[in-house]
């Protein structure tokens, strides 16, 4: 039988997908593995639950720490997804029973689909009116359009949701300006900061939003559980009902060694951001320099590259290769050993072109002709020269496959 | 070889796909999406393009070590497909969309990307057999399985197509393909066979088609006639109706013999469908253009015409002209319709295939 090249024996691959996961760090594996091997319900009242939730309660501490939030503000939840769906439909029920007329959420066109679905199904079965908001070319929420939409009628909206960096494009959100246009109605603010954390400076108190979306993978921690930091004064109808664990927001068996290994993740995400955005940067920005070199027609998508963090995600590259399907390209790369990623949201395995770089003004031509590549903390300058080595003859290859 | 494996999610194509690999070939497993709304779960009757597919293919591509794509082909296939399944049965003939997908997707679309990065050949779970043959051509034979034999709806590859072509499969039974499938530890082995047409989710080939066309002609109410004109009964639409079809005509008058009547013409502008006895539905001779032809094409050639998937062999001499392909049948045949292949085969070897345009009644 031929050997799978993703057996634990093959070549070292490049890795270059790191916003859809990234690897997790040693210290993380350390704490999480021992936690396993610890018994404890963390709701349980004898010695080994009150245990568990020392544990629990000290890794609260810490992300709140890392975050700038209180420890009471972290709600723990299975994934990113289920942070964002709480956010948005937990936070607009509640809205919306404190006052009826509170009917519109305003969003982006370019959320992720954590926000954008649950939306869609609150519009689809009646219970609220979703606005998606333009951006502009660079992939950035227009101010003037969320600021308009809000002054037809302050009293009707019910919550704005606008991520603090893009996945696909990395393009980071006026998420200060959002705050500056919406609180002084009273409207709450969720910021779905996925990408974010780790990457940029991110402190929840300062930034004035009421809800905020985190995941352990994308920063070094272990799958499976993420957060939703969310303000105490603001009410949150529970989605998942059963135990009340979590502020009686999120019932569940919390995952002790889980939330353990995220905690860690996130202080040394946190504590090492500006060394990480430092070394990610340059080499993402070797990356992109020496490609567009490779390949004349090829080019960037989304935000400027520079000054590092500002306008961009640091470690996000998301390059056009006109006359290439996409598709292609990732396989012709992936045969090489180099892993990236279209970027498009994937059911059943079949791209679609991706809904931001529509938002953005691509055509759908343009939009199949993309590729992300993501760098993270353990990306190297030896994984650019690999991509640089192979962009050319792939780009070649994948011309003439074009689908006609 | 370099082999890109089309990987349907059933069990001959994972078979096929194993036996490419084990063979020695460098293989890459792909799942074609060819429908444009493939969340949907199908039970009963089976396709190849629903979600669970997909995940069937890429299940078995992990147990057979090979890495696995899904490509989307879903705007060609609806452009050279599906509409022309419709349109084919707007014009009152009787389409095959498996042979047409075989040669404008999987054997076109497919193998041209195929090539183009990189690969040598596409490799199949259709039952047919690929040989070398004494002019250095490659000949496409009758699978050894007489009841899966598929080389009919493949009788519209051409050379250049063949010669980038794997069917692993030909030499087998079905039944050692499931046993095969078992033991390589393929979750797909007793997966039952397809057998509908797979963007007709249902099964229900009318009453997607009467969705489809909504008001254009075919699908307008009609009379039924007998073959001096006389109406004997209606009917909702001509495209419901197939040459030669006897059921479920509901004929308010008996024929005056009493013998059963079956549909011998369909006139879809007219909106008439034209109903007789069985003698007169028995067709001496057809006539076909577009052929496709498997190597070079005969000038005049004795030997057999298969007129319908998974039909009879019928003796005939077939002469060529360009693109006029005429076809006289030693013996009559009964109920050929006009849009089904006309697949010529000298022996067990396939020489190529022309679309019916008319059948001659008269011997």
């Amino acid at each position: 039988m031929p050997a799978d090249p993703h057996d634990s024996l093959r070549d070292p691959v490049v890795y270059l997908d790191h916003a859809a996961t990234t690897p997790m760090v040693p210290a993380a594996v350390d704490v999480m593995t021992r936690h396993l091997l610890e018994v404890g319900n963390p709701s349980s009242i004898h010695a080994s639950g009150r245990h568990a939730r020392r544990v629990v309660e000290e890794s609260r501490e810490t992300i709140a720490q890392a975050l700038g939030c209180r420890p009471g503000e972290v709600v723990f939840t299975s994934g990113g997804t289920e942070a964002d769906n709480l956010a948005v439909k937990g936070i607009h029920w509640s809205r919306q029973d404190a006052d009826p007329r509170r009917r519109r959420i305003l969003t982006t066109a370019i959320e992720h689909h954590a926000v954008l679905d649950p939306l869609t199904w609150l519009a689809e079965v009646g219970d609220a009116e979703v606005e998606l908001l333009p951006v502009d070319g660079e992939g950035r929420l227009e101010l003037d359009a969320l600021r308009a939409s809000i002054e037809r009628d302050p009293a009707s909206v019910s919550l704005v949701s606008v991520m603090w960096a893009n996945n696909e494009v990395g393009t980071v959100q006026p998420v200060e300006e959002v705050v500056a246009i919406a609180a002084p109605h009273g409207i709450p603010v969720h910021t779905d900061a996925i990408q974010a954390i780790g990457t940029l400076p991110v402190d929840f108190a300062a930034s004035g939003t009421d809800a905020l979306s985190l995941t352990a993978h994308k920063l070094g921690g272990p799958y499976g559980v993420g957060a939703l930091v969310v303000r105490r004064e603001v009410e949150v109808v529970a989605l998942v009902h059963g135990g009340g664990q979590e502020r009686d927001i999120r019932s569940g068996t919390i995952d002790t060694p889980a939330i353990a290994g995220f905690a860690t993740a996130v202080e040394l995400a946190v504590k090492e951001q500006a060394d990480r955005a430092a070394h990610v940067g340059a080499l993402r920005d070797d990356l992109v320099c020496r490609v567009l070199a490779a390949v004349p027609d090829a080019h960037l998508h989304g935000a400027p590259l520079e000054p590092l963090g500002v306008h961009r995600l640091p470690g996000n590259a998301h390059l056009g290769f006109p006359g290439c399907e996409g598709d292609s390209l990732l396989m012709l790369l992936d045969a090489r050993g180099i892993e990236c990623s279209t970027g498009s949201a994937c059911s059943a395995g079949v791209p679609q072109p991706s809904h931001v770089l529509l938002a953005m003004g691509c055509t759908e031509e343009e939009a199949r002709h993309s590729l992300r590549f993501s760098l993270g903390h353990t990306t190297t300058a030896a994984d650019v020269d690999a991509l640089v080595e192979a962009i050319v003859p792939c780009v070649e290859r994948a011309r003439p496959a074009k689908r006609p | 070889m370099k082999v890109l494996a089309a990987m349907s999610g059933g069990v001959d194509s994972a078979v096929a796909a194993a036996r490419a690999a084990e063979a020695g070939h460098d293989v890459t497993g792909i799942h074609l999406a060819l429908s444009r709304n493939p969340a949907s779960y199908r039970s009963g009757a089976r396709g190849c393009c629903t979600i669970e597919d997909a995940n069937d293919a890429r299940r078995a591509a992990d147990v057979i070590g090979i890495p696995f794509y899904v490509w989307d082909l879903s705007d060609r296939f609806h452009a050279d497909v599906v509409e022309d399944f419709m349109d084919e049965y707007a014009a009152g003939r009787t389409p095959n969309p498996c042979l047409r997908c075989n040669e404008k997707i999987k054997f076109a679309a497919v193998l041209d990307r195929a090539l183009g990065l990189g690969f040598d050949a596409v490799a199949t779970g259709h039952y047919a057999q690929l040989r070398e043959g004494p002019d250095g051509l490659v000949e496409m034979h009758r699978a050894v399985d007489d009841g899966k034999d598929q080389s009919y709806v493949l009788g519209v590859l051409d050379q250049e197509q063949l010669r980038h072509s794997l069917f692993p499969l030909g030499g087998s039974t079905k039944a050692e393909v499931r046993a095969e499938a078992a033991e390589r530890g393929l979750r797909v082995a007793d997966k039952p066979d397809s057998h509908d047409i797979c963007f007709v989710a249902d099964g229900d080939n009318a009453g997607w088609l009467r969705e489809k066309l909504g008001d254009r002609a075919p699908n307008r109410a009609g009379p039924i006639l007998d073959e001096d004109g006389a109406e004997v009964g209606r009917h909702e639409g001509t495209f419901a109706y197939t040459i030669g079809q006897r059921r479920g005509l509901r004929l308010g008058r008996p024929a005056p013999d009493g013998k059963p009547r079956f549909v011998l013409d369909i006139e879809p502008v007219a909106g008439t469908v034209t109903v007789g006895p069985r003698e007169r539905l028995a067709v001496h001779g057809l006539r076909g253009e577009r052929p496709r032809w498997c190597g070079a094409p005969p000038a005049r050639l004795r030997g057999t015409v298969q007129l319908r998937a998974h039909g009879a062999e019928h003796p005939a001499v077939v002469t060529v002209e360009g693109e006029q392909v005429d076809v006289e049948l030693l013996e009559p045949a009964y109920g050929i319709a006009p849009g089904q292949a006309a697949v010529v085969y000298d022996g067990t070897r396939v020489v190529g295939s022309a679309t019916i345009t008319s059948t001659r009644r008269e011997p």
